[in-house]
């Protein structure tokens, strides 16, 4: 680091340097602009003007994308103080991490529809409030599995790791810094890139949405498309579209790429193997001059942490009777808040409600929920053996990852308008038609996790299997199917989780002045939101979180633990 | 070399000064006394690792801890460490209770503990940061102890691409850079090939020889019987269950020292015999067949046993003489010593052999075993089973009680759970499950976790059949 700084003046820049100066300046003055123009006065009820030009497509994509980098960010600041807390104290752990499995049962849009007024009363005479609800929205999307990621991490750190930090003397701050963060590094990059993905969906719905008979849009693609669908027009989706691909190809080559090449160093692992993965990108800056001193300003920020921190003694754990003393006082009073909160829901609950809307309310979600079930088996049984086939040639799955990975990402209710002229069109029933909506966006990771299994399958046991003549439906029971089941367990409580999230945009769908409503509790939920009932969107809201905890735990929760103890060998 | 060494060595101690005491006259580096370790079982009984431990570690001295796994002496050597506290006793350090990390002190790890996304000389600068060295100077002290311990330019590498003795001589530079008063280590050269191993040993007993290090006394945790006699100026041989001090030998073999030597042969036999020799109450303990069900049953394979006793014999016929030494019969079969003891013990438990003076002999009923075919074998075995390992019996019979011949592994994994810790009774059911299965005196289904009398063979040709 002292080098890197007796370099400095400035060296002269080379070739890359003045490709590469004028694009990073460039990127300042734009997000700042954006910012700026993010901020214009707003009232409730006034329309903002959306242009159905192609023209005006990179300005509304600037401002989707710079929401989602806003809501990154922020994520990522909430990830790395909830999962550190709740990795390092044992009463916020006992809290923290069921509270954190039940927050991610709720579905997104769920958020959004109850904080939304919220949001816009904070900032009232600008478009401030909007904004942040939209962002609020896709954190809500990301954060969740983020946190659990570290937190997951930050308890695994192997013992002779966190030896070595304690005897060598680091702090708190440095053995988060230099063990942890990094330890939990690949884990989290992998959650964060998977987060982003199901982020674009949430942010193209929430960017228009009705909220007490309002319809509340802030400029961005998912607004553009709103316009489009109620102005009928055909051909500014397929511009929309267009952009969309655009935009994702462009966040992953600019951004993705270089931070998993760059990441590569964090993985836990003694021998170098596989290909390290590689991004042009990340490679270009590493060869420029000027730019690469930026890397100087982390290393000189860090050695002044180090140099203000204290340094803090490591002091003995307190004694067993203090400690038994402190968790008999914790647990009482979640005792009693768990007393009072039950007391309380029993109170409101008829109140509010009355008994036959509750029971009503949980008769869609049974709806709902099998609904997603049978469309996750129909996923299962046309990509699973496609995933197979895939997975079992290197070159195929090579170029099929990628795609497989980019159609996840790809927000899937930019293609509802095209269903929905179809059923339209030809007059089809809507419970039906509409349901493969909600897992048009979340199927692909069913795909990609079978073809990622299957290709890991070892290639001695299919030698083995070719010796011994097994062939057909044989080898698919013995060696396919239970090689990828882990990988398909996976990608299923994904997709699953996915269109439980995406049944409320899915089952009301509308072109133009057409509005098709299908029955389930999304279509619920979507209908409360857009006449302002608040206390039914909160028993909506609830109803479907309750559904989702209930199926993951006794469902996915014991298939996921069946197939890692079933299928592995050692 | 030698300017190096200068280097680290007239480093101004202002650094670490603060933080290791000065060493006074007459006082050891470390003291345990009736030092006691047990943790909590899950069913909240205790399980005791260490009992009454005493001993010390004096200035100028290489101390190694010599024992066979459960032992405690890894625990032992934490907890002089600071990094985990003590049930009950006396630990000192240079005289003051031992309460925390201790300062000035290094640990070297077997895993090596190296941080893989830091390079070479930010591992070893890691240490230095912690304790607020300015940035030229670690520079410099990294530099140096790089160059000490032959690591020159490998600065800018990342651990995952060295070798393992090149790993650990990263551990080693880390621990030697902050100049500590003692070094620890647990096991370092254990995960290293036998070359690699020796020219690390070597190289780090000519640097202490030579006080090229400001260290001034080392601890080492070995399982290895001939490296604790290559290095130690004293050897601490513990007994296990719970560990307790067995032995301690000065060893006064001067340096460098000869394996090949009639005196180090003497030594090391010497230790063989203390390692394999029970206590006197539990020999006749385990002649009666009386040992309880909370026997550590020694992770060893059927395979294993079959293979040892059919060595057995052929170093008998080879020789002509029924017993066999210990270190002969480890060199025959390519064995580290250490690996040697679970198998003997093992084989001594089943009664297929037994252990007189560091010397090993088949009983009549492991020749017969040895002689026996397929189906043979697995009668007689099943018959020692039954006698000698009550944990076998206990299985046995419980299925035998119940009328649908099924009893969960839970139930018997509770059981052990009041004398072993979690992992460990897990491990000794696993034992218990391979040898039963082999005797086919019971049978255990892995996905149900269910013990049971069927035979699974059976059940498929009935299949097949219908």
């Amino acid at each position: 680091m002292s080098f890197a700084l007796r370099r400095l003046p400035l060296p002269v820049p080379n070739r890359r340097d003045l490709l590469a100066l004028p694009l990073v300046i460039a990127l300042f003055f734009i997000v700042s602009h954006a910012g700026h123009q993010m901020t214009v006065p707003y009232r409730l009820g006034q329309g903002i003007p959306i242009s159905l030009s192609p023209t005006a497509l990179p300005e509304y994509g600037l401002y989707t994308v710079l929401r989602m980098l806003a809501a990154l960010v922020v994520s990522f600041m909430f990830t790395l103080g909830y999962a550190w807390l709740a990795a390092h104290n044992r009463y916020a752990e006992r809290l923290l991490v069921p509270v954190l499995d039940v927050l991610q049962s709720v579905p997104i849009l769920g958020y959004l529809s109850i904080t939304v007024t919220g949001f816009m009363a904070l900032f009232p005479g600008s478009l401030v409030g909007v904004q942040l609800a939209v962002i609020f929205a896709v954190f809500t999307s990301q954060a969740w599995n983020m946190t659990f990621s570290l937190y997951q991490s930050l308890k695994t750190v192997p013992r002779d790791l966190q030896e070595a930090a304690t005897l060598y003397r680091l702090n708190a701050w440095q053995r988060f810094w230099k063990l942890e963060l990094p330890f939990a590094m690949p884990g989290l990059l992998w959650n964060t890139m998977m987060s982003m993905s199901g982020g674009w969906f949430f942010v193209v719905a929430s960017e228009a949405i009705t909220v007490a008979n309002q319809t509340v849009t802030v400029p961005g693609i998912g607004s553009y498309i709103a316009r489009a669908i109620a102005a009928k027009d055909l051909g500014a989706i397929g511009w929309a579209i267009a952009a969309m691909i655009v935009i994702i190809l462009l966040y992953d080559t600019l951004m993705f790429r270089p931070i998993v090449a760059w990441a590569d160093k964090f993985k836990f692992e003694m021998t170098s193997s596989g290909e390290a993965p590689r991004s042009a990108v990340l490679d270009y800056l590493r060869r420029t001059r000027v730019l690469r001193l930026l890397a100087v300003i982390p290393a000189a920020l860090w050695d002044l942490t180090v140099r203000l921190s204290p340094r803090v003694e490591p002091k003995a754990p307190p004694p067993a009777a203090r400690r038994r003393w402190g968790d008999g006082l914790f647990y009482a009073a979640v005792a009693v808040f768990a007393v009072w909160a039950v007391v309380r829901l029993v109170q409101v609950l008829p109140r509010d409600f009355g008994w036959p809307l509750v029971f009503h309310v949980l008769g869609l979600g049974l709806i709902t929920g099998f609904k997603v079930f049978v469309l996750v088996g129909l996923s299962a049984l046309i990509w699973v053996p496609i995933g197979v086939w895939i997975g079992l040639r290197p070159r195929w799955a090579q170029a099929v990852q990628p795609l497989a990975q980019f159609l996840a990402a790809f927000p899937a209710n930019l293609l509802f308008p095209l269903v929905v002229v179809a059923i339209v069109r030809w007059h089809l029933d809507v419970d039906v038609f509409t349901a493969p909506l909600m897992i048009l966006g979340s199927m692909w990771y069913i795909l990609f996790s079978v073809v990622g299994a299957a290709s890991a399958i070892p290639s001695d046991m299919r030698e083995a299997a070719q010796n011994l003549g097994l062939r057909g439906w044989l080898l698919w029971k013995r060696l396919y199917l239970p090689g990828v089941f882990p990988g398909f367990v996976t990608g299923a409580i994904t997709a699953s989780g996915g269109a439980w999230n995406a049944s409320i945009v899915a089952e009301v769908v509308s072109w133009g002045d057409k509005t098709l409503v299908a029955t389930g509790l999304g279509a619920f939920i979507s209908q409360a939101t857009a006449q302002g009932r608040s206390a039914q969107i909160a028993l909506g809201v609830g109803v479907m979180s309750l559904y989702v905890i209930l199926v993951n735990r006794l469902f996915w929760h014991r298939l996921y633990e069946l197939s890692v103890r079933r299928v592995r060998l050692d | 070399m030698a300017a190096v060494a200068h280097t680290l060595h007239s480093q101004p101690a202002a650094a670490t000064s603060g933080l290791a005491p000065q060493p006074q006259e007459g006082v050891d580096i470390f003291r345990a006394e009736h030092v006691r370790k047990a943790f909590k079982a899950p069913d909240g009984t205790d399980l005791l690792i260490l009992d009454d431990m005493n001993m010390h570690l004096r200035e100028g001295e290489i101390l190694v801890l010599l024992g066979r796994s459960g032992s405690g002496k890894s625990t032992l050597l934490r907890m002089l460490a600071g990094l985990i506290p003590s049930s009950d006793g006396t630990l000192l350090h240079r005289g003051r209770p031992i309460d925390g990390p201790v300062p000035g002190l290094a640990m070297v790890f077997q895993s090596f503990a190296l941080f893989p996304w830091l390079t070479v000389l930010q591992n070893v600068e890691l240490g230095l940061e912690a304790l607020k060295v300015p940035p030229t100077e670690r520079r410099q002290r990294a530099l140096a102890a790089i160059d000490l311990i032959g690591l020159d330019g490998f600065e800018s590498a990342y651990p995952r691409e060295l070798s393992g003795g090149m790993r650990q001589r990263v551990g080693f530079a880390r621990a030697l850079v902050i100049n500590p008063d003692v070094l620890l280590m647990d096991e370092p050269f254990s995960a290293l090939d036998v070359l690699t191993s020796e020219t690390l040993r070597t190289d780090l007993l000519d640097l202490w020889a030579e006080r090229k290090i400001p260290t001034r006394g080392i601890l080492l945790v070995s399982h290895n019987i001939e490296e604790a006699v290559l290095m130690a100026d004293r050897i601490l041989i513990l007994g296990s269950n719970p560990g307790r001090v067995r032995a301690d030998i000065p060893v006064q073999l001067p340096q460098p020292r000869d394996r090949e030597s009639q005196e180090f042969r003497d030594l090391v036999e010497h230790i063989y015999g203390i390692m394999t020799a029970r206590p006197a109450a539990s020999v006749n303990v385990a002649q009666r067949g009386a040992i309880s069900i909370g026997h550590r049953l020694p992770h060893v394979s059927m395979n294993q046993i079959a293979g040892l006793l059919e060595e057995l014999a052929s170093l008998e016929q080879g020789s002509g003489n029924s017993r066999i030494s210990l270190p002969e019969l480890a060199e025959d079969m390519h064995f580290s010593v250490d690996d040697l003891f679970p198998l003997i013990e093992a084989v001594e438990l089943l009664g297929f052999a037994q252990v007189l003076e560091g010397d090993i002999e088949l009983t009549p009923a492991g020749r017969v075993f040895v002689e026996a075919d397929v189906q043979e074998r697995k009668a007689l075995f099943a018959r020692h089973l039954i006698d000698r390992v009550p944990l076998a019996a206990r299985i046995r019979a419980v299925l035998d009680e119940r009328h649908n011949h099924l009893a969960p592994g839970a139930r018997f994994r509770n059981e052990l759970e009041d004398h072993f810790s979690e992992e460990e009774a897990e491990r000794v059911l696993d034992t218990a499950i391979d040898w039963g299965r082999y005797a086919e005196v019971y049978a255990y289904d892995d996905n149900a976790d269910v013990f049971s009398l069927e035979n699974p063979g059976e059940d498929e040709a009935e299949g097949l059949a219908a």
